[in-house]
């Protein structure tokens, strides 16, 4: 059991910003993010995308951003849960009990939620019957590569992820590519490869066509595939792996006795907490009248939610408010040396 | 002002008057329409505001830019008619533009 003042779940922009405006208050915070890496959106879907949007920052890429948030709560050495995901939450006396899917356990005064529009999760392939391989001959996500040497093994998608492991593989299984139009989105050189490997008779593409069935018992024996004009291709195969990137799912926050409007949890607009007291949300998951999904938004929700965590976490003590330009425990907080 | 009308999977179709300059993605948030979840707030992210566009609109509409065929690589069972609904500007000559929604986004 981690011991902590606040427990932040998701790691974005709004997320790392508010362990800063925590970190300036003194108090001490946990964070949780089900991506391996921080960043959230920024990273996940448009790392390389410029911001114009930022207060005072004219331009950066979703990278930056992230980077430089992580360079300005170093001084709070806070503690990262990556590749995580919190699952339940259950009040006990004053305090929040949290459980993560890998068995983690945290106890804190609140907890605040900047959970974007939820964890990120792989899309699947659109097909039923597809339910009953996963995990077992159909992937999103490869763990163990040794299961397909010298096996047949269909990979969709016109992405990196794609790419890469058609790349990958290709050395000692026997790859199918397929992808749904003719131009591949992943990294110019991958794509040369790929096509070098065609070449070779290492790789074989099909473009135009995507998943249109599958057929097998206990084991996955072939699929169809179909172009846009209806025609079907039959291939005999051992797996089948899908990348077609990441969708957002709401997941666990949905349980938590939360209100929600659509995918969104209604806050106050005073401290952002939502119905249940101890809990806030932030950034692009709350919604309040005049919400506007903007990072700086965001940031200044989180500044308010950490003060509103102040009062579970210090319930004796008054909140005084400082200006880091000029406070001496804002200072000593940052580390920062005169 | 254009007409535009959305005609969800199950075949219910729903008509309304959306302002110039807004998109049909917004058309169909703003008034509550079914089947555009728009994840990502029109930022061309998320592909969750998939529509397939009927044949006879398709080439009068402003070519997809960089990116919008990447991010429908994504979406839910794309064909040769799909957009991303976030992509598509309102004006006047969009009057009487129907889309078809998938059976679902994700």
């Amino acid at each position: 059991m981690i011991d902590t003042d606040v427990l932040v779940v998701g790691a974005g922009p709004v997320g790392l910003f508010c362990v800063h405006q925590l970190g300036i208050i003194g108090l001490k915070c946990e964070v949780v993010d089900n991506l391996d890496k921080k960043g959230g959106q920024c990273i996940e879907l448009y790392p390389d995308k410029p911001i114009y949007d930022i207060p005072a920052i004219p331009e950066c890429t979703g990278e930056e951003l992230t980077n430089n948030l992580i360079e300005q709560i170093k001084p709070f050495k806070t503690n990262f849960h990556l590749s995580d995901r919190v699952e339940k939450v259950k009040k006990e006396n004053n305090n929040w009990l949290i459980r993560t899917i890998k068995g983690k356990e945290f106890k804190a005064f609140s907890i605040i939620i900047a959970g974007g529009v939820g964890s990120f999760e792989p899309r699947k392939f659109s097909l039923k019957e597809c339910e009953k391989f996963e995990g077992k001959e159909i992937f999103y996500s490869v763990k163990d590569k040794k299961i397909f040497k010298n096996k047949t093994v269909s990979i969709f998608g016109g992405g990196d992820s794609a790419l890469d492991w058609a790349i990958e593989l290709s050395s000692s299984s026997n790859v199918k590519l397929i992808h749904r139009r003719d131009e591949f989105r992943g990294a110019q050189s991958s794509v040369d490869k790929v096509k070098q490997l065609e070449k070779q008779g290492k790789v074989e593409i099909l473009t135009q066509y995507q998943l249109s069935s599958v057929e097998g018992g206990d084991k996955i024996k072939s699929i169809g595939i179909k172009n846009d004009d209806g025609n079907i291709k039959k291939i005999e195969t051992n797996y089948v792996l899908g990348f077609f990137g990441l969708i957002m799912q709401l997941g666990p926050i949905a349980n938590w006795g939360l209100n929600l409007d659509k995918k969104h949890i209604p806050v106050n607009t005073e401290s952002y907490e939502t119905n249940q007291k101890g809990i806030f949300a932030i950034g692009d998951i709350c919604t309040y009248p005049g919400k506007v999904k903007l990072i700086l938004s965001g940031f200044h929700e989180g500044a308010l939610a950490a003060r509103g965590s102040f009062k579970y976490a210090r319930p004796d003590e008054k909140l005084r408010f400082e200006f880091s330009t000029t406070s001496k425990s804002i200072h000593e907080r940052l580390g920062v040396k005169k | 002002m254009a007409k535009i009308t959305y005609i969800e999977h199950s075949g219910k179709s729903h008509t309304i008057e959306v302002q110039n300059g807004l998109t049909v993605m917004e058309g169909a948030v703003q008034n509550n329409i079914p089947g555009i979840d728009a994840d990502c707030g029109g930022s061309m992210a998320c592909a969750t505001c998939h529509v397939y566009v009927k044949e006879e609109w398709f080439n009068k509409l402003p070519k997809k830019e960089d990116g919008e065929e990447d991010m429908l690589d994504m979406a839910y069972e794309p064909n040769k008619f799909s957009r991303l609904s976030c992509q598509l500007t309102v004006s006047d000559n969009l009057e009487g533009l129907v889309v078809n929604l998938p059976v679902k986004q994700a």
